[in-house]
């Protein structure tokens, strides 16, 4: 038998048919939904259909949950109130908004252990690869395709080619998942891996936090792959076991053998390979409006006048939206406020690696923390991360998606420049005019303290960065 | 969904790279229900001022009645909102031109007779050079993945599964549901195989 890869054998596994024209039907282990997918049950309410398997499937309120008490507008609420009703309609748990398990559809999967190594995921959301940092086959998908999950716990889907993104060295301190990502996507482009399943290796991928691991798998839509993901080994395992909904006693033990035959086989070929090595890696944020216009803080915004003359338009468009002059160092870029926060890094990791650079300093800008969880949330407060938050004058709120996606009326005011841990600094995403800087929690942490786009490593001096 | 094979409309320009969905259609718009119509919110925060004046330089609302865009690469990245394509859906495009697509926007297109045609960066630039800000004629041919746009003929590239798709305009659902006994004895044999794939633990028991 050929030598396999991660893909091949999470594929192979949730093959039904395939067809001649290549196209596979594949089941679908975990469907989760969040507001958005109102389109998806309008549609299959249209056709009287009933959802499949409703214990597969598990709802929660994220995109337009608010942070500060219950839904200011009447279209928020009527958003919640529609996937409440929809998931009651079809016998679907939910994760309401008074519900402890409720959190980001992206942090709460993994922590319940709906997310488990070897399972194909899909929810209506482009982050879905997140849980592939479980060696899980996990994808976004559109509206169509949750009717068409809801309808037949199925889906078509073409194979995608394999790529290799490998990590050698170790990261220096200071350095994170998040540079790794931002550091790929600049090299390769936010298109470079379109059309292809990313699988992470390398030592300083095998050395990330299973947090880390979600930070890395998170972004790859931002570098064009739908997927994202990396191999189970025994930080996995460790970290699903004794979950609320992880299997125990012998289904246990047969998920962990099947779930160690699951890494690429050593010969096992991919169609691009890439490698980095993670020791050369500095603290990165972006300039521009797309994920790719990364670059390390210490670098200058870039010229489009020497830029390639392709890219030269865009360049010059990003800096006017931006508001920057090509040649300011990065390091001077002068923000009104932060976020801390979102499905690329808001998990207690995420919170610990901020509130380490905030401990006993105060920020001179404002900025909101909301952890991915009300679980996470509650952890945080358990060890006392809120109040290094709030004493250093940031705002400490509930769990969803807020200032991410800017649904829940939690927006950045046009024209003013947010230091975020979050996953797209397009333009407007974080509210009409808004200008978003991306950039590692323990980098906004930096920014909040000093005012300005900042190099993170000298802060920790005498410091454990979490 | 009705399929189509042939389509004669106007094109027009857009000349720039990396339009994402957030720009197609800004989150703001997305709880509204879809038979309220999303042509209105298409490229809006680009087509509109801040007073919702409309922009008039911006090629959207210089030519009237477009159907086919021509862009820059990575049309559609970001996120998986399908609604970025019913905004395109229900403005009247029928197919977008560029050099590259996110992988979600280009799946969500196909599933609503949107056509995210793939074009050579160097026929797009020769494509925006000629088009006049009045826009052009455009035809496609989806069957042999030929366009002409003004004078010009061009090729374009289209996964052959979604070109099949696009012309007989299946909806996936009753195309899923001839295989329902395959998947029943899927479903069958995975419960036997790997009972761990079930939720199980305190979380709840399900009827693997």
């Amino acid at each position: 038998m050929t030598a396999q890869t991660l893909l091949d054998k999470l594929w192979m596994s949730h093959e039904i048919i395939r067809r001649d024209d290549g196209a596979s039907l594949l089941w679908v282990d975990r469907h989760l939904v969040h507001e958005g997918s109102h389109h998806a049950f309008a549609k299959l309410e249209a056709r009287g259909a009933r959802v499949a398997e409703p214990g597969l499937t598990f709802g929660v309120v994220d995109h337009y949950a608010p942070t500060r008490g219950r839904p200011g507008r009447p279209e928020i609420a009527r958003m919640i109130a529609t996937l409440e009703h929809n998931a009651a309609a079809h016998g679907i748990t939910c994760f309401g908004l008074d519900d402890p398990r409720q959190g980001i559809v992206h942090v709460i999967g993994p922590e319940q252990g709906l997310t488990l190594p070897g399972l194909l995921i899909n929810c209506g959301d482009s982050h879905t690869s997140t849980h592939g940092a479980f060696g899980a086959l996990a994808f976004g998908i559109g509206a169509t395709e949750v009717a068409h999950v809801l309808a037949t716990q199925t889906i078509w889907q073409k194979k995608p080619a394999a790529m290799r993104i490998r990590f050698t060295g170790r990261l220096g301190p200071g350095v994170g998942a998040k540079d790794m990502a931002l550091c790929w996507i600049a090299k390769l482009g936010a298109d470079g891996a379109r059309g292809h399943a990313i699988e992470y290796t390398g030592e300083a991928v095998r050395a990330l936090s299973m947090e880390g691991r979600m930070t890395l798998c998170n972004l790859s839509i931002e570098g064009g792959a739908r997927f994202g993901m990396i191999a189970p080994d025994a930080a996995t395992f460790a970290h699903v076991k004794g979950r609320p909904f992880a299997p125990e006693g012998n289904a246990w033990d047969d998920a962990v053998a099947t779930w160690s035959t699951l890494p690429s086989d050593p010969d096992a070929a991919f169609a691009r390979e890439i490698t980095l090595d993670a020791s050369d890696i500095a603290p990165i944020v972006t300039w521009g409006t797309s994920p790719e216009d990364a670059l390390p803080v210490t670098a200058t915004v870039p010229d489009p006048d020497r830029a390639p003359a392709k890219q030269a338009d865009r360049v010059r468009a990003a800096l006017d939206y931006m508001g920057l002059s090509a040649g300011q160092p990065l390091s001077e870029i002068a923000v009104d406020q932060v976020f801390i926060g979102s499905c690329t890094n808001a998990r207690i990791e995420d919170l610990r690696a901020a509130a380490a650079v905030l401990a006993g300093r105060r920020a001179r800008v404002p900025g909101l923390v909301s952890p991915g969880s009300q679980q996470v949330k509650a952890q945080a407060e358990a060890e006392g991360l809120d109040r290094i938050f709030m004493e250093a004058g940031l705002e400490w709120v509930g769990a969803g998606c807020s200032m991410c996606v800017a649904m829940n009326g939690d927006t950045v005011p046009p024209g003013k420049r947010c230091a975020s841990t979050t996953n797209r600094n397009f333009r407007g995403r974080q509210g009409r005019g808004a200008r978003t800087h991306l950039m590692s929690p323990a980098m906004v942490a930096a920014a909040a303290i000093t005012g300005h786009l900042t190099d993170v490593r000298p802060m920790l001096a005498g410091r454990s960065a979490a | 969904m009705s399929g189509w094979t042939r389509h004669e409309g106007k094109a027009v320009a857009l000349d720039r790279e990396s339009i994402d969905t957030d720009q197609l259609i800004p989150a703001r718009f997305m709880s509204t229900p879809r038979s309220e119509g999303y042509g209105p919110f298409l490229l809006h925060d680009l087509r509109f001022d801040a007073e919702g004046t409309p922009v008039e330089t911006f090629p959207l609302n210089r030519v009237s009645e477009s159907s086919v865009l021509i862009t820059r690469r990575n049309f559609g990245s970001g996120s998986s909102r399908e609604a970025a394509v019913y905004a395109l859906v229900d403005f009247g495009i029928r197919a977008v031109l560029a050099p590259s697509f996110g992988d979600i926007f280009a799946s969500n297109a196909v599933n609503n007779g949107l056509l995210p045609a793939q074009v050579d960066a160097g026929v797009v630039d020769a494509l925006i050079a000629d088009l006049p800000e009045t826009g052009a004629s455009a035809r496609i041919d989806l069957a042999d993945g030929t366009a002409r746009i003004g004078d010009r003929s061009i090729t374009f590239e289209i996964d052959p599964i979604w070109r099949k798709k696009l012309i007989n305009g299946w909806d996936d659902i009753d195309l899923t549901h001839r295989h329902a006994d395959a998947i029943a004895a899927d479903r069958v044999n995975r419960a036997r195989r790997s009972p761990w794939a079930f939720p199980s633990g305190e979380g709840h028991q399900t009827t693997a």
